[in-house]
């Protein structure tokens, strides 16, 4: 199918074959800043990680140490000596590189970011893919689609050319709301940011504040990936990847 | 369809030619501007270029959030580090009477002061933040001589751009731009919420940076150097952090 195209007498072939409305589950626009982003997740992921595991202890309101009462703490070994975790050893300290990675992939997630965020306006995407649609939008086809998914329910045909209700809802959230929180909380950090915007701290409640609730979006985050993976999985892997990859929507092309 | 990929390839050279030859310009721009850390070099470069340059164009003079006195933390945390050296130990017994923070390099007049003459400066005193880049803090007010006045009374050269101060601790140095050195909160503390500066959280001199995480605001510092560039100090990274795989510029 694939080949066909890079042979001269391709131009032959219908149209239907290549044609955005039929061939192409994903623009290569939605495909480039898709895996940009997984793989900026991915760092921010890792190198994250590494700087809880440097203080492992989270507060609220402004201030907070190892000398002050903690909101909750992770049981984990530390990379640091100060923190008293009850373990007798300390990791070795890799704050220098987490944190360069950390920053570098927030700057490369937060301009793909903004391309997608102002392509959607442009492209129809937010409307025809991600706003539910007045015929969509309801209680009972929100549960139904629930339903489906809690049966793990293999997606209809038609679902392979665009998201479902629960994704569209889904995805408007995590554009939306989880990821602009989770910039709004890592700059609430920065003490020169917070210098120049001090509102971006004290409507947090303080920067521990804006630290624990960047660790809470992220976990919501993760969670997102992990059922994001799993639907992948649900659908049929190699059909979703072959249609983020190349475009192509798998179910359809598999009988063409 | 050929027409279409060749539009489209033709289109594509033309907007990365554009992109490079941008990317191109704006380097030099920064440099100019003085927007280019001196740590850019390397994988983390790019990142820690753009946030350095936006973070100097957006709070150039902001000023660091000041708390009220109640705010301030009850225990000020003193930091873990390695035993003090001998030459600081010798000095500790003297109770820091020749405790000396000589300033050189770029200046007019060369010095070097002594805490009793940094104390009878104005007296200056700031309730800020100080936040570790491991993600702890603690509030307190720092007391001390804004930088600025004594980089006044040995009289800056115009070419001057960083000043580069170290710790009596080997190894511990690290420099801040112009704006940095001379901003009003940028301290030679040496007190600390209304008494002499402990030795768990610098003293007898530190310097305070509130707009930088706590690794900027060396503590013990002994010397300063103000400079144009970094190229001689160290490996030419800045400073200490970076040889050590730490960012130069810790605005976050």
């Amino acid at each position: 199918m694939g080949e066909s195209a890079y042979i001269p007498a391709a131009s032959a072939v219908p149209e239907a074959t290549v044609s955005p409305k039929v061939g192409a589950r994903h623009s290569a626009l939605v495909r480039v800043t898709h895996w940009i982003t997984t793989f900026c997740f991915f760092a921010l992921l890792v190198s994250g990680i590494e700087l809880v595991i440097s203080h492992p202890r989270f507060y609220w309101g402004e201030t907070g140490n190892v000398l002050t009462p903690t909101l909750f703490k992770i049981p984990i070994p530390s990379s640091r000596a100060l923190v008293p975790t009850g373990y007798g050893y300390v990791l070795p300290d890799q704050n220098g590189w987490s944190r360069a990675l950390h920053f570098q992939a927030a700057w490369v997630l937060v301009l793909t970011g903004l391309l997608y965020t102002i392509s959607l306006l442009f492209t129809g995407h937010l409307r025809k893919d991600l706003l539910p649609s007045k015929v969509d939008f309801s209680w009972r086809a929100l549960s139904r689609t629930i339903s489906d998914h809690m049966r793990f329910k293999r997606p209809s045909e038609a679902e392979a050319w665009s998201y479902n209700l629960l994704q569209r809802l889904t995805y408007l959230f995590v554009i939306f709301v989880l990821v602009p929180l989770e910039i709004w909380t890592g700059l609430a950090m920065s003490l020169a940011f917070v210098s120049a915007f001090p509102a971006t701290v004290t409507l947090l409640g303080g920067q521990q504040s804006a630290r624990t609730i960047h660790f809470f979006v992220s976990v919501f985050l993760v969670l997102f990936l992990l059922v994001h993976v799993l639907m992948i999985f649900v659908a049929g892997f190699w059909g979703r990847m072959r249609a983020m990859i190349t475009g192509r929507a798998g179910t359809n092309m598999e009988r063409t | 369809m050929r027409d279409v990929s060749r539009r489209k390839l033709i289109t594509g050279g033309l907007v990365a030619g554009a992109g490079v030859l941008g990317l191109g310009a704006a380097a030099r721009i920064a440099q100019k501007y003085g927007l280019v850390p001196p740590d850019s070099g390397g994988i983390y470069g790019p990142g820690e270029t753009l946030t350095y340059a936006a973070q100097r164009l957006l709070t150039k003079h902001s000023l660091a959030r000041e708390f009220s006195p109640s705010q301030i933390s009850k225990r000020p945390v003193p930091n873990e580090m390695a035993p003090l050296n001998d030459a600081y130990k010798r000095l500790q017994a003297g109770g820091f009477a020749d405790w000396r923070l000589s300033v050189n390099g770029m200046v007019d007049r060369p010095a070097a002061f002594s805490l009793a003459q940094l104390k009878s400066y104005p007296v200056r005193s700031q309730i800020t933040q100080l936040a570790c880049e491991e993600g702890w803090s603690y509030i307190a007010e720092w007391i001390g001589v804004p930088l600025s006045h004594v980089l006044n009374l040995v009289g800056v050269q115009q070419q001057a751009r960083y000043v580069v101060y170290f710790s009596i601790e080997p190894d511990w140095w690290e420099s801040i731009d112009m704006a940095d050195a001379l901003h009003p909160q940028t301290f030679l503390a040496y007190g600390l919420n209304g008494e002499e500066l402990p030795v768990g959280n610098g003293g007898p001199l530190r310097l305070r940076l509130p707009r930088q995480v706590g690794y900027k605001s060396v503590k013990f510092i002994t010397a300063m150097t103000v400079t144009d560039s970094l190229k001689g100090f160290g490996k030419g990274l800045g400073s200490a952090a970076p040889e050590s795989g730490y960012a130069w510029y810790a605005g976050i």
